[in-house]
């Protein structure tokens, strides 16, 4: 296959970015999408121009560390997937395929493709947590029965892995599914409910520093999440809020 | 109000809620104009009441008003902090594959609702202020439903009304639903939310429709 | 005892970490707060050391070259952690664990640390679960567990099949809540570079910001070297891109010996490699063998058509399939350990019956388990005579509740229907049982310098279990550095704080810029991939599933020329002082070259077979491993000597006083 690529191409943080033109050739189907970026950078480097930057890691969609807006879609075109795991055969001999990285105000371009998301490290550093000691001198781990119904939920929520296709999708740039993913985990958990509402409070308000938008329920979250996080962690979040608020 | 404003969920729940009191108040107005294409006389009936009665007009009156700001004031603040929450704008951004147009124009919607209401305000209501208080005409009980047909004579005026209630539609179709969302109900009640919420989203703002073209089409003949 | 002192404790095994904790020198808080503690890498060891460090009140600095803690590559590990809980009264105890994990790793680990880990793992379940990590439960209410390779127990405790994740994500959150006292400064997107050693001791680290290029100086009174494993080196594996050597590697040529270099896990169950284009192999969980029946074709010309695309598998009659381990393990059959489930696939596709394009793929058939599960349920669902159809249905809706994610994952990668045809898998590289020595202490041979995790050698001998790494990841984080590294700290309470503008300092910053001066220099055109991926094809051809003498002396020549060329000619784009990807694999790769030559130096030293190092001139005419307790039952401790053909070997005799030494057989 022969792609076409329109890049953001950006120095650094300080610097004004601008797309770029490239064309690769001998793609096949069964590449991945970042193994296709990979043949570019080869021959970028070959030709002594220096190659795209991108965040990756892992390759196996857990990590969260891709950060690719790929046909104004965060992580490609297919759901329930990361970037690392689209593969080529989704594009078509002759395709222009967009990259761009996921944009927000929270997450500035550091190069290229790659962005800061030490905001969401921050909103966590806030209250994303449970206050125990990790000395081993808690109590049995089964001396607290939780209702299988309730660990299911509360594992569903924590299966994000923080990639931020949820604030790069939202036509807000919301951190809404991230923050309610968060505090649902705990708040879900008796072993969290003892702080849940100070919990709510200080990572809503980390949030709001941070500069994401507004939710307006528009749902592009949810279904651009490759973990598939439910809205219905959103609406908890919301009433956590409220009734943390309404408690002061 | 600056207090509110600082808080993300805060300024979303002053949105739904003011949004749920505007729905709530849109099915009232709908009742009682459709009393007009029923029963002329209990819509004089119903409009002099509410044209007249101290509560009504002193007390909801202005809670409608302050309803109204607060929504649209909210509405463009969150708009505007929205916009710039993005930064830099995406070269290709493909809103449509995950998200309904309605939720996400809710602002084009609803600028076209807030242009229709001046038009609303400055047939009806400004009229209403001017007959009743500067003016200062005698009571007429039975003026409103000619009052109101006669609006609906030309076709612009009609058409215009129609298009908005068209623009309605769709701002209810996610609005109201979305303000459950937003108040922290999402529960196995939600589906039938939604529905009650595409049901409502449809019938009312037909309704008005209705009404409107019900008019145009029958004139009081003098 | 020589050189290297493995400081287990005197006493009977099971008090010996009681006793030694009670001995042991402490360090008053007021004093903690006077003392600072690098750690590097915050995976599952790193994060929870630097949490628990920093609750104890010392000032701790994190270091991971990802943009996030939370990216650390221990999220990927799948099935789940190992704990001696017994919560299933199966009989499991301390003791169980402590033979499984020691047999296991075919008797080339510790017995005390080893014995620690297991008297530690029930803490390492009530903590998580105290910080909120969602484990899989029963309707009761209660922690559920399941089985895993190699044991006769269920004390597996997992979060569906994301358990590293959650885990990882505990250990996160409570180096958050460190973070937020600020008692734990984290860099991200920072790399160590080099390891400072002030008389004798080591006393910081240089580190490169990996955004702005600028190149760091970090003092403190003791470094936790957490930074993984080196499996990378390989080029293709089950590792994560980034993951790398650098930390363990730098701190080894400052004086720390590393152990059991050719100690490598090469996983069975992977996606095989589809081409010249792939960068990772990505894992299917090894639970996969419960149900699915591996094979290769019996005839060549069978096998060929199928790499043509000539002939589909499904078309193959019984009779002309290779059940190849059930052929030649007939009592456990497709559930033999990794590591010879490993080798038996390579031995067929070296012959001549891999299935793939490449030739280096084997079946994992699921269509007799469909088959039963179908004939089953429809038995159970009360239906007469089904037809085939029928069967096949209920038989896929079976498989689907067990393996739905990891057959979607397959399908999503290799664009087939696994459910109609049959699976290919191909081993992968996924985990080092080697890395730096360290004492029951977890002090390398450089004071003050503790290595934890992966990155260090102790408890998994030559093959680990599944489900041990997440295990010991945390035991050696939450439970054991905290408490030893105390005893260290406690002769640095009026050191006062570090300086960092010590001749010490200002030489290791030399060598490193020097160094990345040099990588920069490069005159060649190929660029860092190419050299990487030569290196991987030596170490995979040479240094992989089977090794022999010629072959690994062929891959040391040839790793120390490959390096040469590397040094003089590889082409690194860009600057040193701005972010700059190349350069970082440059640096990465720079240091696979020498631990690869070092890695076939040890597996050439080692004339026996064990656990994941097959020597092939050391197998039972059946062609089974042939270990050599006489000879070989010692940790093999490399001390750096320049090049690392030159380095000097230091033996630790394993002594074994609570197991008797036996053959492991799965005929």
């Amino acid at each position: 296959m022969k792609i076409y690529l329109k890049i953001w191409r950006q120095k650094d943080a300080s610097s004004k970015g601008k797309m770029v033109d490239y064309t690769v050739e001998g793609i096949e189907g069964d590449m991945s999408f970042l193994e296709m970026l990979d043949i570019l950078n080869e021959e970028l480097i070959s030709q002594g121009e220096e190659p795209i930057e991108f965040d990756h890691d892992c390759r196996e969609g857990i990590c969260g560390t891709c950060s690719l807006q790929i046909n104004g879609r965060p992580h490609g075109p297919d759901t329930r997937i990361t970037a690392c795991q689209l593969h080529m055969r989704s594009f078509k001999d002759g395709d222009t395929i967009t990259i761009e990285p996921f944009r927000a105000k929270a997450f500035p371009v550091v190069k290229d493709l790659i962005i800061d998301r030490s905001a969401f490290d921050r909103i966590q550093q806030a209250g994303g947590y449970i206050s125990v000691n990790t000395s081993g001198n808690t109590v049995d781990a089964n001396a607290i029965p939780i209702e299988k119904d309730k660990a299911d939920h509360s594992f569903n929520a924590a299966t994000c892995i923080g990639c931020g296709a949820c604030v790069a999708a939202c036509k807000n740039a919301s951190a809404m599914l991230f923050t309610s993913a968060k505090v649902s985990q705990f708040a879900l958990l008796p072993q969290g409910r003892v702080e849940a509402a100070d919990r709510v409070l200080n990572m809503v308000r980390q949030m709001d520093i941070e500069g994401f938008g507004n939710c307006t329920n528009t749902g592009a979250c949810e279904v651009e999440c490759p973990k598939g996080i439910s809205l219905e962690n959103i609406a908890r979040m919301n009433r956590e809020y409220l009734s943390a608020s309404i408690k002061g | 109000m600056s207090k509110i404003i600082q808080s993300s969920i805060a300024r979303k729940v002053v949105m739904a809620l003011s949004g749920i009191f505007l729905v709530l108040f849109l099915a009232l107005h709908f009742t009682i104009n459709f009393t007009s294409v029923v029963s002329p006389d209990t819509f004089n009936e119903l409009s002099h009441f509410m044209g007249y009665n101290f509560i009504v007009q002193f007390i909801m009156q202005p809670i409608l008003i302050a309803g109204v700001v607060i929504h649209f004031v909210m509405g463009f603040v969150l708009e505007i902090q929205n916009n710039r929450a993005r930064g830099v704008k995406y070269v290709q951004y493909k809103g449509s594959a995950n998200a309904p147009w309605v939720s996400r124009n809710m602002i084009i919607s609803g600028a076209v609702i807030l242009a229709f209401l001046g038009l609303h305000f400055y047939d009806f209501w400004i009229h209403e202020m001017a007959y009743k208080y500067i003016e200062a005409n005698p009571e007429d009980p039975t003026r409103y439903y000619a009052e109101t047909v006669e609006k609906f004579a030309p076709f612009w005026r009609t058409l215009l009304y129609v298009l908005s209630f068209g623009l309605l539609s769709l701002h209810l179709w996610h609005g109201f639903a979305s303000s459950f969302q937003t108040m922290g109900v999402n529960n196995k009640y939600t589906p039938s939310i939604v529905n009650f919420t595409k049901i409502y989203a449809v019938a009312i703002p037909l309704g008005f429709a209705f009404i409107a073209i019900y008019h145009h089409f029958n004139p009081i003949i003098h | 005892m020589g050189i290297l002192d493995s400081k287990v404790p005197k006493g009977p095994l099971a008090e010996k970490w009681t006793k030694h904790k009670n001995e042991i020198n402490l360090v008053n808080p007021a004093n903690k707060r006077n003392i600072d503690v690098i750690v590097v890498g915050t995976g599952l060891a790193g994060g929870s050391a630097a949490a628990t460090l920093a609750e104890l009140g010392y000032n701790v600095k994190t270091f991971c070259y990802q943009d996030s803690p939370r990216r650390a590559h221990s999220i990927a590990a799948q099935g789940g952690v190992n704990a001696s809980k017994n919560y299933q009264g199966d009989g499991d105890s301390d003791y169980r664990l402590f033979y499984d994990t020691i047999k296991g790793g075919d008797y080339r680990s510790r017995e005390a640390n080893v014995y620690r880990l297991a008297e530690v793992s029930g803490n390492i379940i009530d903590q998580c679960v105290a910080q909120g990590v969602p484990f899989a439960r029963e309707y009761g209410g209660l922690l559920d567990n399941r089985s895993f390779g190699g044991v006769l127990v269920s004390r597996t405790f997992y979060a569906k099949g994301q358990t590293g994740q959650q885990l990882l994500l505990g250990a996160y959150a409570a180096m958050n809540r460190q973070i937020h006292r600020g008692k734990i400064k984290s860099f991200t997107r920072h790399e160590m570079l080099d390891l400072v050693v002030i008389d004798g001791k080591a006393r910081g680290i240089i580190a490169r910001d990996l955004v702005t290029g600028e190149i760091e100086r970090h003092s403190a009174h003791a470094v936790v070297i957490a930074s993984g494993g080196y499996g990378n080196l390989f080029f293709l594996s089950t590792y994560c891109m980034g993951a790398n050597v650098m930390a363990a590697w730098r701190t080894h040529r400052r004086g720390a010996f590393f152990a059991n270099p050719c100690f490598t896990q090469i996983h069975p169950t992977c996606i095989p490699v589809s081409g010249e284009h792939q960068s990772k192999l990505t894992l299917m969980s090894e639970s996969l063998r419960n149900d699915g029946r591996i094979w290769v074709p019996k005839k060549l010309e069978d096998a060929k058509a199928i790499r043509e695309g000539k002939l589909k598998p499904t078309e193959l009659a019984e009779e002309d399939r290779d059940y190849y381990l059930e052929r030649r393990y007939p009592a456990f059959g497709n559930l033999v350990p990794r590591d010879v489930a490993s080798r038996a696939a390579k031995e067929r596709c070296d012959a001549g019956y891999g299935v793939n394009k490449t030739g280096e793929a084997v079946y994992l058939d699921f269509a007799s388990a469909i088959k039963r599960y179908g004939t089953e349920k429809a038995y159970t669902s009360g239906i007469q005579d089904p037809d085939e159809d029928t069967v096949r249905r209920l038989g896929e809706e079976v498989i689907e509740a067990k393996y739905g994610n990891l057959f979607q994952m397959y399908e999503k990668i290799v664009d087939q229907n696994p459910y109609k045809t049959p699976m290919m898998i191909y081993p992968a590289v996924h985990y080092t049982m080697g890395g730096l020595w360290v004492d029951y202490n977890l002090m390398t041979t450089i004071p003050g310098c503790y290595s934890i995790g992966e990155s260090n050698f102790s408890d998994h001998g030559a093959n680990r279990l599944g489900a041990s790494a997440l295990m010991q990841g945390l035991a050696d984080g939450y439970f054991v550095l905290p408490y030893t590294i105390g005893d260290y700290l406690s002769k640095d309470i009026r050191t006062g704080k570090i300086p960092t503008d010590s001749p010490e300092f200002d030489k290791a910053e030399k060598d490193v810029r020097d160094r990345l001066e040099k990588l920069m220099s490069g005159k060649g055109k190929h660029s860092v991939d190419y050299y990487h991926k030569k290196l991987g094809k030596i170490m995979w051809d040479k240094c992989g599933m089977s090794r022999n003498e010629k072959g690994l002396k062929e891959a040391m020549k040839e790793i120390a020329e490959l390096r040469k060329d590397f040094w003089e000619n590889v082409k690194v784009p860009g600057s040193a002082d701005s972010k700059n990807q190349e350069l970082e694999k440059a640096g990465r790769v720079a240091d696979f070259l020498e631990i690869g030559e070092l890695f076939a130096k040890d597996a050439l030293d080692r004339n026996e077979s064990c656990g994941g190092h097959f020597r092939e001139e050391y197998q039972t005419p059946e062609g089974e491993a042939l270990r050599d307790d006489k000879n070989y039952k010692y940790v093999a401790a490399w001390e750096y000597k320049g090049e690392p053909k030159d380095a000097k070997l230091h033996k630790e005799e394993l002594v074994y006083e609570n197991i008797e030494l036996k053959t492991r057989s799965y005929k």
